[in-house]
């Protein structure tokens, strides 16, 4: 039986970890590739990084750690932030990720969804959608971070993404995230309902608890957490057994 | 030993040509492991790794636009029959016809076609992507130490699929019986990733460096 997957992820500025594990017993503790043979070693399913470096003459930064964690951690890796060009993602993806997401350019360039997926195939393209509810059974796409408002609905943007052959979603909600409140679960259940491409639950975990909302109510096939893994709150193995415990098809 | 990863442009070499080299490593092989399409240091290779991303149709494409390359891997399997290891799309291209955007030939080396997943009227979520546990359907040296119903990485739309069930070594369930991973005298292949499948992966790829023919 195919597994509910649990992804942390790990933003990644300038080659360092931003929000990381508080291990005291790690070497460097900004150090991305030390971070992720942690969640490697914790049994993660898959490992994102979400580069959120701004300035671009340091964006070539996130290949060296990408290559770096691809040498250490034998397992799938998803990377994001700043892809614009499919020269982007090919660079990505010969750093050693496996899947590329794309957020702001899947808006605003037209066919990169399509032209990536048909270059790359669409197993490692992510469209990566942030998510904001604008009222009762309607969200709104908002690119840049969040910042930037643009009146696109996200239920039909999700459904013409997978149209372009985008191979899975990432979908995030702007209001619940980083309130450790919980997925919206609504806008996840929409979702995962509205599309046959597998789509991975984000922003708000707070506890084990909105793990499981997140695939049991909001059919979500992935659940992705960054905070309650990176304070040593809990483990990948606690979430894992916890799941377990409620019934939920995890790898153990 | 000599191990080339065969390179025709498609895309993640790095983390095949990364776990074999750990796996290497982790049996004490002394191991030299190439990523590349010449058929020179092809020839030359003890083994070999053919991976695939993408579509059946692109990879087979992207094997016949390199000279000599299509006609190397004939000769390295089928006369001089030293071992090589399809994955994902590689495996796929073991069969004689895919049947992804359009009817492609394949290697033909095992009598099998490729074709999109049963979604069971959209129950189904394709892609097949994440772990799931494999069936061992016999002994099998490339499965040894591996424990059954053990989980490994997939991530495809299209299976690889044949009548000749003695060639199957592992299945895993998706709706319906997938083919996990096939072997034949020298060829073994695996849809799953071995090289993003973790301790697992790697104890397969070790298994494969070990091979006596």
């Amino acid at each position: 039986m195919l597994k509910n997957r649990i992804i942390p992820c790990l933003d990644v500025k300038n080659g360092r970890v931003v929000k990381g594990i508080n291990f005291v017993d790690l070497v460097d503790a900004g150090d991305p590739v030390e971070q992720a043979k942690i969640y490697d070693e914790q049994g993660a399913d898959e490992l994102c990084f979400l580069d959120i470096t701004a300035s671009n003459e340091n964006r070539n930064i996130i290949l060296d750690t990408v290559k770096k964690t691809a040498e250490k951690c034998f397992m799938p890796l998803t990377v994001g932030g700043g892809v614009r060009t499919l020269e982007d993602i090919r660079n990505l993806l010969l750093a050693g990720a496996d899947k590329v997401s794309i957020n702001t350019a899947a808006v605003n360039s037209k066919n990169l969804v399509k032209e990536s997926a048909e270059k790359f195939g669409s197993q490692c393209i992510v469209v990566a959608v942030d998510a904001k509810k604008v009222k009762e059974n309607k969200w709104e796409i908002f690119t840049h971070g969040g910042r930037k408002s643009t009146g696109i609905d996200a239920l039909k943007f999700v459904e013409k993404m997978e149209t372009m052959g985008a191979g899975e979603i990432l979908l995030t909600s702007m209001d619940r995230d980083g309130t450790k409140k919980g997925y919206d679960l609504d806008l996840t259940k929409k979702v995962s309902n509205l599309v046959n491409i597998p789509v991975i639950a984000s922003g708000g975990v707070g506890s084990l608890e909105h793990l499981l909302q997140g695939i049991k109510i909001g059919k979500a096939n992935a659940v992705l957490a960054a905070s309650i893994f990176h304070f040593g709150e809990f483990s990948i193995q606690d979430a894992k057994k916890y799941l377990d415990l409620k019934g939920i098809p995890v790898r153990i | 030993m000599s191990i080339t990863v065969i390179d025709y442009g498609s895309g993640n070499l790095k983390s095949a040509a990364k776990a074999l080299e750990a796996a290497a490593n982790n049996i004490n092989l002394s191991s030299k492991i190439v990523v590349t399409a010449d058929p020179k240091i092809i020839k030359q290779s003890d083994r070999i790794v053919l991976p695939g991303q993408g579509s059946f149709r692109d990879c087979y494409m992207g094997i016949k636009k390199i000279p000599g390359l299509s006609e190397t891997l004939n000769e390295f399997v089928l006369v001089e029959k030293k071992p090589i290891f399809g994955i994902c799309v590689g495996m796929q291209l073991f069969a004689k016809t895919g049947f992804e955007s359009q009817e492609t030939k394949g290697f033909g080396w095992i009598d099998a076609e490729v074709r999109k997943i049963n979604n069971m009227n959209k129950k189904l979520k394709l892609p097949h992507m994440g772990w799931n546990e494999i069936e061992l359907k016999k002994d099998n040296f490339l499965f040894s130490n591996i424990k059954n119903k053990s989980h490994m990485y997939f991530i495809h739309s299209y299976e690889f699929m044949t009548r000749q069930k003695d060639y199957v070594a592992a299945t895993t369930n998706y709706g319906n019986s997938i083919i996990a991973s096939v072997f034949k005298e020298n060829i073994v292949g695996t849809q799953f990733h071995p090289e993003k499948s973790q301790k697992n992966g790697l104890l397969i790829l070790e298994n494969f460096l070990k091979w006596k023919l």
